[in-house]
């Protein structure tokens, strides 16, 4: 592409036409301070943080979205630039609820990161009346306090743009604007499907998951309780960020370290789920395949996307794979299969998950989610909690040696770990579907067609004469394009999976928070994912239904995969909603 | 659908009956180049009617029951069986709304005022049955001892030149034939059969016409940037979603006139590729919408919208859509994204609506004010336009004159009219013998220009200079009983309300300004308040996103620059020099007027004012509310606010 | 205050939910639609309650809170039912400095109700608004489509009075 010419603070600087001031500015290693702006998702220009100087023009201009040109002349760190963005912040802390040491973000909150770094030494500068809300904690999986809002419109155009859902939006007008839903009604209320995304992009404390982790920390100090850890596959590529460790660092071993030194019983892996899940749902989709079920079958890992697909399809949810999802498999054989084996009442065993997700926090919540008479899942909590919780019960987690998970629902293959990463439950299913169907060893294990970060990825494979079509499809407004393809009946897939937050479970919504600028210049769905996928080129086994754990527990447990007991414990049923509520 | 030569044929028609109206206002050229036109022909108009009366259908007029007067006036025309020889037509405003409801009746073009559906037999008996005017109902103003004035030769008329309004008050708005009757869709019909959408542009680049509704961004330019941009879809709006307080130009030219926004947008359409006009209406203006619905849909009838109009292969049609209520939505980039079905909010430029407009396609916005002139440009030559006006502010200019002036009402005058020109002749001068103190034009973004620059030509730059701006027209005049921080108040109230919440030096920091003035107007502010005050103005100038908070500090601004003792008097001496601020004021009994008659005491809502008969009384200034009822019932004037 | 519902409880009938049918079906494809619709909706049932809201959201497949925040955002919008008499008084700057603030003030506290409040009995309901281009009768009130013009204070009781 053309390189346009521009200077920036008197330096010469080259970038691509089409950029703007500020990702010219990033090319030459400056930085614009940045609130609202997120790149290609909230484009708007509105919390003045960005602005800059260009040689001519009448006012200060906004550097997210101005577009270079030939010969521009910016300056973007001149005295009344710092000046004005010191004024902006002190006018927006006029109306924050500055009760920093008690926020869940103090210490990884950008707009204190910005007062910091703009030297806001008054934060009463321009004090005057302020807006108060009521805290929402109607939604099972988070919180929203208005009291600490900026109004940068993150989460909205994440949940409207991204999702597809729509649920929180800007309400009333000038100073009493406020982020909410519809007629101020609570989330728990709406057709929100927790995912979490709107967490994950906020700025500020206003946006946070329940914290369960005191909860866990008095369940373990029990000697009645038999408290169990399973981790999802996508925290072990993200965890490290919240230690100082680069994005893209896999911590598996020291989490495993951590976990045990917290004091779980046991430290199992969500891979194990994984695992099971892809034997039950491979055989399942051969079986609807060869028996002229329902098709095209459409996953169901992603509490997210269930929901999504109960409020916006509810005519479709008969294409769900009624598969619970791997943590919920997970939970259920422990509580039957392990507390058999174990001999231990299942009553008393806690069972706690770490998801990279908000919307478990809902999953665990639903009906026919408890295999053993009890929920399959007590507790769960998001990465960014169980780095809380490691932190709180004075873990060095740097100092930690890598360690392995317990035996026996620690054992996993390479198909369970890139569970995480859109395209990988495709690819883990077909590992395990083509070798049933066609009662043929793979050859090649990669299905690289379904790999990368694109919102929506189609193929076709030639399995034992017969065409199968896939699709993947992650975060919601892609999963909708994709969907009503189908409903139109322009697509013939046979299977297709869907992952509620874009780039699958290591973009989750209880994923380590990524500052604005750090985002807007990182493809950090694709660094956490490249994690997953050396991870499963490491693993000695690479198919799910060669996981030893798992024909064991069939041998000793389940029967055959898709068998009466099976149905009983490892499947679940799906409820029609209406997009509004 | 119509062809050129049947539109010539019904102008043929219409010529005479609009003629006739527009002879009589000589020497004011009400009706401009439709008048010269006529003219030319060296004739007496034909009409079918010996007598001509205009009832103004504006909303002022409407509003103070014009409605009734004319059903009346037909209703009396009946019975005295005129009806063949006297018509009665429903115009759009004259201008002169404090003296509705309005009539003229012609040849004689006598102005009645303020009418009263009682006095409408005697009208229709003495005026038209008789030939007698009846004087004592007509305008005073056009009543001298041995003649009467027509109104165009009052005071108030003399010195406005109408371009834009030239229609209005002269025809009918909801008969698209006397549009016609003054050459409407002649322009049209010149730019698509003699005219390439270069050279129309080049038209309007010639002609310096400036958009009338802030700004004043030249409206060729903004045509020929649209032009250069390829698209598939492009649209032309109109923006009639006139949100400054007092201001009501643009409502009276869709009342009077609507067809000639609808045909400017067709040339606007042709001029840079466009086939769909949008026009955007406050709902407010529910005579306005209807009017334009009425045109709208005559114009379709006569083949003047729709597909392939005059025949030369040019699609063009509009939509109305309606305002719900924000003021911010006359900022272009909100206006197309209210049009978009969103909130209302402002979007950041570039990209400039040219390129990235309406749905993401190149859109040209333009005002009706601004539409109001492209015809007469069109059909007069740019250089007619150009040699009014000042050297870079073209043409003519409508004011909406208000406040604390005789004559209120609208106004229409060449740029470079001073204000005095404005105020003291065409607007009579401020009433009660007060002084002139202060004229505010330009609305919530506008600013108050002191009388030291009275005699200021009145243009763009010229406004801009001395720290206020266009705006849409606005002109309040204040006298010595205003107080110019409750005025920046009370505008800065209006932006905190308007403001649309999206960017956060608008959102909050008008608020933090407002509280502030409110602070300062309680006589609790400080010097220090006032710094902070100037700061933020500043501050909200040069970062806001949007020209709706780059200019809500300009009322600010401006009378901190020119009325700065007055902000010191309520800051340091605790004092509102003009009496207006109720916590900086006590009312007192000056006890030598003061004849005890007790009618305050009676009036007074909280008991503040004791004393016995016949003598004089005294306000307990503790329990005075500072209501004011007993300085109304006071019939001595012994009551004053020290 | 969690749930903004409207103390009034619905009364839409079958006639009015028809009719808001219609219009949905007529606009729901052209662009931009949800602007029409809304003052349609306004103009059937005289303000925008969430059940309205809901079917517009329900027919177009826009999400509610889109609505919401539109409905909102446009002071001409209402969540609440407006009284049998809707009052309106011109606060803009013509009026203002004659005195329309005084009689705004003035109704009240005669109504005992705030701008943007209906009365109990929904008799009454105020609102301030902008302009309404009568500036020449400045101060000018509205009660429904009944203007009066160059109001003083006094003449609030008398003009109560009409519709009480």
């Amino acid at each position: 592409m053309e390189n346009i010419n521009i200077k920036i603070n008197g330096l010469d600087v080259s970038a691509p036409a089409g950029s703007t001031i500020l990702e010219a500015a990033h090319l030459a290693g400056i930085k614009i301070p940045t609130l609202c702006y997120l790149k290609d998702i909230n484009e708007i220009g509105a919390c003045r943080m960005c602005v800059v100087e260009v040689k001519g023009a009448r006012n200060l201009v906004a550097a997210c979205m101005y577009p270079i040109n030939e010969g521009m002349e910016v300056f973007t760190n001149t005295p009344k630039l710092i000046k004005s963005r010191k004024r902006t912040l002190q006018l927006m802390l006029s109306n924050h609820e500055k009760k920093c040491l008690e926020c869940v973000r103090s210490g990884n909150c950008e707009f204190q990161e910005l007062c910091k770094e703009y030297g806001v030494d008054d934060v009463n500068y321009f004090e005057g009346s302020e807006n108060h809300y009521e805290l929402d904690t109607s939604a099972a999986h988070m919180v929203r306090d208005n009291n600490k809002c900026i109004l940068c419109r993150r989460c909205v155009a994440v949940c409207d743009k991204v999702q597809g859902v729509g649920v929180i939006g800007a309400n009333n007008r000038g100073f009493d604007t406020a982020v909410g839903s519809a007629f101020e009604m609570g989330l728990g209320q709406t057709s929100c499907v927790s995912c979490g995304q709107c967490i994950a992009v906020c700025p500020v404390g206003a946006l946070y998951e329940k914290d369960y982790t005191d909860e866990i920390i008095d369940a373990i100090a029990d000697p009645d309780k038999y408290v169990v850890v399973q981790t999802a596959p996508a925290v072990r590529a993200a965890l490290g960020e919240e230690f100082g460790y680069p994005m893209g660092t896999d911590v598996e071993g020291k989490m495993a370290a951590a976990l045990r030194r917290l004091g779980f019983d046991k430290v199992f892996d969500t891979d194990w789920g994984a695992d099971l899940t892809i034997v039950e749902e491979a055989h399942e989709l051969v079986d609807r395949i060869q028996n002229g079920g329902v098709l095209p079958m459409i996953t169901s890992c992603s509490p997210g996307w269930i929901k999504y697909c109960e409020h916006y399809f509810p005519d479709m949810t008969e294409h769900l794979s009624s598969c619970k999802s791997p943590q919920q498999m997970f939970g259920a054989m422990l509580k039957t299969y392990f507390a058999e084996k174990e001999g231990i009442d299942p009553k008393k065993i806690v069972s706690v998950s770490v998801m990279p997700c908000t919307a478990k926090k809902f999953e665990i919540g639903r009906d026919n989610e408890n295999a053993a008479g009890v929920p399959d899942v007590d507790i769960t909590i998001t990465t960014r909690e169980l780095a809380r919780l490691i932190k709180r019960c004075g873990i060095e987690f740097t100092a930690l040696p890598d360690e392995g998970f317990d035996d026996p629902m620690g054992e996993s293959t390479g198909a369970g770990v890139i569970f995480g990463a859109t395209g990988g439950v495709m690819e883990a299913a077909l590992r395990t579907a083509v070798e049933t169907l066609t009662g043929e060893e793979l050859p090649k294990l990669d299905f690289t067609e379904v790999r990368g970060t694109e919102g929506i990825k189609e193929a076709t494979y030639k399995v034992g004469g017969m065409d199968v079509k896939v699709a993947v499809a992650s975060g919601l407004r892609n999963a909708k394009t994709l969907l009503e393809k189908v409903k139109a009946g322009e697509a013939d897939y046979q299977f297709i999976e869907i992952m509620g937050c874009p780039g699958g479970c290591v973009n989750g919504g209880g994923q380590p928070q990524v500052s604005g600028h750090v985002r807007n210049f990182t493809d950090v769905r694709g660094i956490r994912a490249s994690v997953l996928y050396k991870n499963d080129a490491a693993k000695a086994i690479r198919k799910s239904h060669e996981n030893p754990a798992i024909k064991k527990l069939y041998e000793e447990y389940l029967g055959e995969p898709g068998s009466h007991k099976a149905h009983e414990t490892l499947h679940t049923t799906y409820v029609k909603r209406t997009i509004n509520g | 659908m119509k062809s050129l030569d049947e539109l010539k044929v019904i102008r043929e028609k219409m010529r005479g009956e609009v003629g006739y109206r527009v002879e009589h206002k000589t020497p004011v050229d009400i009706a401009g180049a439709a008048a010269s036109y006529l003219a030319a022909n060296g004739e007496k108009w034909d009409t079918s009617y010996r007598a001509h009366v205009l009832v103004c259908g504006g909303t002022g007029c409407t509003s103070s029951g014009s409605k009734r007067i004319a059903e009346k006036l037909e209703e009396e025309i009946e019975k005295q069986g005129l009806k063949d020889e006297v018509c009665v037509i429903r115009t759009g405003c004259f201008g002169l709304c404090a003296l509705g409801p309005i009539m003229i009746v012609y040849p004689e073009g006598s102005f009645y005022s303020m009418m009263k559906e009682e006095n409408i037999p005697r009208i229709v008996e003495e005026h038209l049955v008789k030939g007698n005017v009846v004087k004592d109902l007509l305008y005073e103003e056009t009543v001298h001892e041995d003649e009467i004035l027509p109104l165009q030769e009052t005071n108030f008329y003399k010195k406005q030149h109408r371009v834009a309004l030239r229609n209005c008050g002269v025809i009918n708005p909801e008969n698209i034939e006397e549009y016609i009757g003054t050459r409407g869709y002649e322009a049209l019909g010149k730019v698509l059969t003699e005219m390439t959408p270069e050279q129309v542009i080049q038209t309007m680049l010639d002609s310096g016409l400036r958009g009338r509704g802030g700004a004043g961004f030249p409206t060729g330019l903004k045509w020929k940037f649209a032009a250069a941009n390829d698209a598939d879809q492009k649209y032309v709006c109109c923006n009639a979603d006139e949100g400054d307080p007092g201001a009501f130009m643009d409502r009276s030219v869709l009342e009077g006139d609507p067809h000639v926004v609808l045909e400017a947008m067709a040339i606007a359409g042709y001029a840079i590729g466009a086939s769909q006009g949008y026009i955007y209406v406050r709902a407010e203006y529910p005579i306005a919408v209807e009017r334009l619905n009425i045109a709208i849909g005559q114009a379709r009838e006569y083949g003047l919208l729709g597909k392939d109009i005059f025949g030369t292969g040019f699609d063009f049609d509009i939509e109305l859509r309606l305002g719900a209520g924000a003021f911010v939505c006359g900022e272009e980039t909100a206006l197309m994204t209210s049009i978009e079905g969103n909130r209302g909010e402002p979007r950041p430029r570039p990209p400039f609506p040219a390129l990235k407009g309406l749905f993401a396609k190149p859109t040209i916005l333009n005002n009706v004010e601004t539409y109001a002139n492209i015809p007469q440009i069109i059909l007069n030559g740019p250089e007619w336009f150009a040699s009014m006006g000042t050297e870079k502010s073209k043409g003519t200019k409508v004011f909406a004159l208000g406040g604390k002036v005789k004559n209120i009402g609208l106004v229409e005058i060449p740029m470079g009219t001073t204000l005095r020109e404005i105020v003291e002749e065409i607007g009579g001068g401020i009433p009660n013998g007060k002084k002139f103190k202060a004229a505010q034009t330009g609305g919530p973004s506008g600013g108050c220009i002191p009388a030291e620059h009275f005699d200021v030509p009145i243009d763009y730059d010229n406004l801009m200079a001395i720290g206020s701006m266009m705006g849409s027209g606005g002109l309040i005049v204040m006298d010595e009983d205003t107080c110019m921080v409750d005025i920046a108040k009370f505008f800065l109230e209006f932006t905190v309300d308007e403001s649309c919440g999206k960017c956060t030096p608008c959102r909050v920091g008008t608020r933090r300004m407002l509280e502030i003035l409110d602070k300062i107007t309680k006589g609790q502010g400080t010097m220090e308040d006032l710094d902070r005050l100037e700061e933020l103005a500043e501050h909200l100038s040069s970062n806001s996103l949007c020209a709706l908070g780059q200019t809500a500090p300009n009322p600010v601004l401006s009378t901190l620059r020119y009325f700065k003792d007055e902000y010191i008097a309520h800051i340091v001496d605790k004092k509102c020099p003009a009496g207006v601020c109720k916590e900086l004021f006590t009312y007192k009994i000056n006890p030598d007027k003061c004849k005890g008659c007790t009618a305050c005491a009676r009036v007074c809502p909280n008991s503040a004012i004791s004393g016995t008969v016949k003598n004089p009384h005294s306000i307990d200034s503790d329990k005075c509310v500072k209501c004011g009822a007993c300085v109304e019932k006071c019939r001595f004037g012994a009551i004053y606010k020290d | 205050m969690l749930h903004r519902k409207s103390n009034v409880p619905f009364s839409g009938t079958k006639e009015q939910e028809q009719a808001l049918l219609k219009v949905i079906q007529e606009l729901k494809d052209e662009k931009g639609a949800l602007m029409p619709i809304l003052q349609k909706a306004q103009d059937i049932y005289g303000y925008l309650p969430e059940e309205v809201q809901k079917i517009i959201s329900d027919e177009t497949g826009i999400p509610m809170e889109k609505i919401y925040g539109v409905a909102t955002f446009y002071s001409q919008f209402s969540l609440s039912p407006k009284g049998k008499y809707r009052i309106s008084v011109c606060l803009g700057t013509a009026c203002y400095v004659k005195g329309s603030g005084d009689i705004y003030d003035k109704l009240m506290e005669k109504l005992g109700i705030s701008g943007g409040e209906c009365t109990p009995d929904g008799k009454f309901s105020l609102d301030a608004c902008r302009c309404v281009g009568a500036c020449g009768l400045a101060p000018v009130m509205m009660v429904n489509d009944d203007v009066y013009g160059r109001l003083t204070v006094d003449d609030i009781d008398d003009i109560l009075a009409k519709y009480e």
